[in-house]
Parts: C-alpha cells; structure tokens; sequence
C-alpha cells in the first residue's frame, strides 16, 4: 500500500515528533492528596503519584487495594472525596470528557455485542468518540492490523477466543489515537504465548507511537518485563514506587548494590582485596558466588583486581530482585 | 447530546435487527390484523342485525370508522376488542424494550467500556429510551395505521378527517402507555444487576394490573361498601365509585378510559360505569374531539406522570450508581 503524505502532513509530523521528545518528561497523570471514602472506610488514602508521558507505569497490589478505583477516578467515573487527579493537565472530576478524549481503557471484564462483528464494535466507539465518518475505516483497520485482528473484522465477537476478545479491546483503546492507555489486567486468563505477543505490542504502541501506558495487573513476572517504572499498592496506599531494581535495592539491600561475581578459581586472599576496594562494604561466599555489597556500582575496579590476580571471570552482575520477590516482600512486611 | 444519538442510532440498529424484535412486530400484526378482521366481519353484519343492537346504531353514528377499533362488547373490560388488546400487550413490548436496557451492559462487561468513551454518562440512558420509544412508535403507528388501510378497503367507508385525528391522537395515547411501562421496566433494569430478575418483577406486575386487578378492585370495593338488595341508592353509588376509583389504580384501566372516550366518542368516561340496559337507552352523539379530551385529560396526566416518574428515578439512580471495572 502507498501512502501519500502532503508537505502540511509531513511537518505536522515532524511538529508532533519534536513535541513529543519535548513532553517525553512532562507529568501526563499527577495525583495530589488522592482520597475515595465509601461510607467511611477509605478505599484510597492521599495518593501522591506522578506518570510521565511514556512511560509504561505498573500499578500492582492484591485486590481491594484501591487500583481499579484510582482509575476510575483518573477517567472521571466516580469522584474523589478529597484531593485531586489530572491527566495531561485536565481535571478528571471537572472536566471528564476531555481526559476521556486522550485516554484508552481496557477494564479488567471487557464485555463487546457480542452478535455484533469486530468491526461493528469498533465502529460503534470510533463514533462515540467523534471519529469523522471519512475516518473511520482506516482507523478500525489500522487498529485492527496493529493487533492482528484483520481477517476476522467480520466475524462475530461471539465467537472470539478470550485472547481475541483482549486483542480486540487494544484495538479499541488505540481507535481513539490515545495520548494514556489504561489496561487493568491485559494478561489475566491469557495462555503465555498470547500474554507475550500482548505484552510485545504494548511496548511496540509505547515505543512508536508515544502512548504512555498505565498497567494494572497480578501478573507480576510478565509486567515486569515491560514496565519502566511500578507503584505497588495496599490497602488503599502506594507503599512503593520507582523503578523495579531500585525498588528492590531498597527493600532487600537498604540502597546497596549487591554484585554476584564468579571466578574460575577462588584464591585464599581474594575476599579480602574485594573487601578493600572503596565503597565495598562485604564480600562474602555463596556457594560457587561471591557476594559484594557496596555503596556504588564497582563492577570496573572488581575486574581491573580479577585480572591483576590472574583469575578467569566467568560471571558478574548487579542482583537485582524480581517483581515477584518486591511484591511478596512488601506484603508480607505489612 | 452526540452521545446520546450515537447510542440512539446504535440501538434502533439492534432493534430492528434482533430476532426477538422480528417475532414480537411478526405476533403484534397477526393479532393485530386477526382483531381487525373480526371487527370488519361484525360490522359488515351489522345491517342484518335487529334495530335494537350496538351495530345499528353504529351505522347512524357519525364516527362509524372508529368501530374498528372498538367492536365488541365495550361496556365489559375483560372482552377483547382491538382497544383492549393494546391495551394488554402494549406493556409486554414496553417491558421487553426496557428490561434488560441497562443491567444488559454492566454483566456484559460493556458498561465501564462505553463509559470511558467521551460521552457524557446519561447519554446512554437516554439514548437508550429514545430508541425504545421510536422502536414502540414505529410499532404501535404501523399496525394501527395498517388495520385502518385495511378497514377502508373492506368496509369501503372513508374515514372522516375527525376520524383520522382520533386514530393519530390514539396512536399517541398507547405510545404513552407503552412508554410507562418502558420506563418501569427501565427502572428495574436499573436497580437489579440480574437480567432475569428484572423481568420477573415487571411480568407479574404487568399481569397482575392488567387482567387480575380488574377483578379484584370491585370485589375490594364490596368488602368495604357492601351493597345488599335492601341498600340505599347512596351506598350503590358510594360502591361503585369506589370500585372505579381501586380500578383505576391500574394503568391499564387508566389506559382504557382514555382510548374509550378518543375511539368511541358516545361513551366517554360512562366506560367503565356503563350497564347493558344504560347503553341501549343512549341516544348516539358523540362528544367532538376537544371534549373528549376535557374527559381523558386526568387519566392521561397520570400515566404521562408515571412515565416520568419511573424514567426520572432511573435516570437519577442510574447517575448516581458506582462504575466499577469487574
């Protein structure tokens, strides 16, 4: 297929490029003193969170934690009681068509008609979102070729496997060309092949179109290799959030680096040089590993030693925690 | 606005697609077209009949048309005439439009989707009941207006254009009535999350009002005013006014009133008082059409208010009902 772009669309291109890189540091989401009541009982307590545009943000915790609340007060479906949340600068409380404008959600029980087709579907949000009609079949075809649903445009949601179903809500969230995706639980109930190929096109979506995404999920291991960033929620409060393995090196190694190194051979007085580089605080033997915490990465002067001691290194890295490990640790520290 | 018509269009497109919706319109014209045909042959008797029967004096009354909709035996409310099977089988399609409008969308998961579109939230409420009610006016219009096409070629008797204004007046009538019980079942719709639940409130209700009720409000009415051979004529009265008044705690009896006086402009609110002996004393002369709306008004007002009312609580309800994601 040829596509003609005009001199107009190619520098409105280029404007929205350089705009983009501009706002790839800029707050998409900010939430200030975010609180929901019901009856009462606080569901979320003073949340302070920010998202840049871009990222591809994890909000994790067990249910009731207050996830999907947050979101629905972030797309203006239900009020805060107190405090206040923005998306790309509007008011969700305040002005909830505009937010909704900008932003895709794929709820956690996505329903369709399901005796209407994959395409009638779509037609049907491209229209509620104001998509012109001269529009609206490249952008249904578009989206559905993105998550490899075009053949099956006019088959009947009904007999969508759930993995389709899923692949059709990520058509319907990028139908709106959005700036935020939110996903709640885009993997649940999926096989691993068809939770990866999700995964993969959400970071393809990221990284090509600029969607910044906001991920709600329990699949830890799986989001965790895609997210950029976490928030790990409890009980209606974010007790944790930052990039995984900083996440990590605070919680297991109170901000230390911990470097696994394996040698060849382990001479007598090894431990005790690896001790004296500067920064290391300990330097101790794990099975076949040798464990280093220090304040600082030192992996380059642990190398310039293993070599001035004519050893073989055969293995160094940074031990970083899995998700997994973080979520089940700040949960079972509560 | 947008929204709502967005979800309008969408819902009209459903409606006139949906299995459910052929089989009602294909059993509302057979029935309809079936009542029609038994009222053209009994008026096309008529002439054969005694000087003293209904029929004759329906051939000296001016809105002789209008018997097409009404023959049968009109002073008993439980016989079945054209009126009458609106009358019951309006609310069945009303329930079927609003049963499931909006209890449908959050099981299906659809709700927290459609919702996060840029509408604003009652744009699919009242997207919904707009398009239930063009959906029960196409409906209701085209069978009454096919029954009167049918009636002028076999009776082979123009409507006169009073005739005409009544029929349309009654067209609006039953689109009312049908919007009630939209609107009632719209409610239920609202406040049960089951679907099935939702139906076997408004069935039985609409049962219920409409062919039990009928029974037991005079029966109500002896209980509390007994009359007896020796009673005073003031106790009679007293009896049957209050028997009209329980009877009309029903919308279908209200609903019946108000068609009686538009279709049959001789009887007015004498419907549902009329005795067998009252009707063959009568002397044909039809009330015009703006007094016969001096006798309907009130009946009307109540089920226009009940349709807001029922539509005005599922519309609040409805706003104020939490979103959830699951």
């Amino acid at each position: 297929m040829n596509i003609n772009i005009d001199t107009v669309s190619k520098n409105k291109i280029i404007k929205k490029n350089e705009m983009n890189s501009e706002n790839m540091n800029e707050n998409l989401i900010v939430a200030e003193n975010l609180t929901k009541q019901y009856n009462g009982k606080s569901v979320v307590s003073n949340l302070n969170l920010t998202i840049n545009r871009g990222e591809i943000f994890g909000l994790l915790g067990p249910n009731g934690a207050g996830k999907s609340t947050i979101i629905l007060m972030m797309l203006g479906l239900t009020e805060p009681s107190s405090g206040s949340i923005k998306v790309a600068g509007y008011n969700s409380t305040r002005e909830p068509i505009k937010v909704k404008r900008i932003t895709g959600y794929l709820p956690e029980k996505l329903g369709f008609y399901e005796d209407l087709t994959a395409r009638q579907n779509l037609k049907y949000t491209a229209e509620l979102n104001s998509i012109p009609e001269k529009e609206l079949d490249s952008r249904i075809q578009e989206s559905l070729e993105i998550v490899g649903l075009e053949k099956n445009k006019n088959q009947a949601v009904g007999t969508f496997s759930k993995g389709m179903k899923k692949r059709l809500g990520i058509a319907d969230v990028l139908i709106k060309n959005p700036q935020l995706a939110i996903l709640d639980e885009p993997t649940e109930g999926l096989d691993l092949k068809i939770a990866n190929q999700i995964l993969e096109n959400i970071q393809i979506l990221n990284r090509e179109k600029n969607i910044t995404f906001l991920i709600s999920s329990h699949q830890l291991n799986l989001i965790q290799k895609i997210c950029t960033r976490i928030g790990i929620m409890s009980r209606g409060k974010l007790i944790g959030e930052g990039k995984i393995d900083l996440l990590g090196r605070g919680l297991f190694a109170e901000g230390k680096y911990i470097i696994e190194i394996e040698l060849s051979e382990v001479t007598g007085n090894i431990i005790e040089q690896l001790k004296k580089i500067d920064k290391v605080l300990n330097a101790e033997m794990h099975d076949n590993l040798i464990e280093i915490t220090c304040d600082d990465d030192v992996r380059p002067q642990i190398s310039k030693l293993v070599v001035e001691n004519n050893l073989l290194l055969t293995r160094m890295n940074i031990k970083d925690s899995s998700l997994e490990e973080i979520y089940l640790k700040y949960f079972k520290e509560e | 606005m947008r929204g709502a018509l967005t979800v309008f269009r969408k819902e009209i497109s459903d409606y006139f697609s949906s299995k459910i919706f052929i089989i009602l319109l294909a059993l509302i014209y057979v029935a309809g077209l079936g009542f029609a045909f038994l009222s053209i042959q009994a008026i096309k008797s008529a002439p054969l009949s005694t000087d003293q029967s209904l029929l004759v004096k329906v051939f000296i009354d001016e809105m002789f048309f209008l018997k097409l909709y009404t023959v049968g035996e009109i002073k008993a409310i439980m016989t079945f005439n054209l009126v009458r099977f609106f009358g019951a089988f309006i609310p069945l399609i009303g329930i079927l439009f609003g049963f499931n409008a909006i209890n449908s969308e959050r099981n299906s998961g659809n709700m927290s989707r459609l919702l996060s579109q840029p509408i604003y939230r009652d744009s699919l409420i009242n997207g919904k009941f707009l398009a239930g009610i063009t959906t029960l006016s196409i409906m209701i219009g085209s069978i009454i207006l096919i029954i009167l096409g049918i009636g002028f070629r076999a009776i082979g008797v123009p409507p006169t254009s009073e005739e005409i204004l009544r029929i349309f007046v009654f067209i609006i009538i039953c689109i009312i009535y049908g919007t009630f019980w939209m609107s009632l079942s719209l409610l239920f719709s609202v406040l049960m999350k089951n679907v099935a639940a939702a139906i076997l409130t408004a069935i039985p209700i609409w049962l219920f009002l409409t062919f039990f009720w009928p029974y037991i409000a005079p029966q109500l009415a002896n209980l509390i005013t007994p009359v007896t051979e020796g009673s005073s004529l003031a106790v009679q009265l007293k009896n049957i006014s209050l028997s009209v008044d329980l009877l009309r705690i029903s919308p279908f009896i209200l609903f019946y009133e108000s068609t009686a006086a538009i279709v049959d402009p001789t009887l007015g609110h004498l419907a549902l008082r009329i005795t067998e002996s009252d009707l063959s004393k009568m002397i044909a002369s039809p009330l015009s059409l703006s007094q016969s709306f001096i006798q309907i008004w009130p009946q009307l007002i109540v089920i226009i208010a009940l349709a807001l009312i029922c539509f005005g609580v599922s519309y609040i309800v409805f706003i104020k009902q939490e979103i959830r994601s699951t």
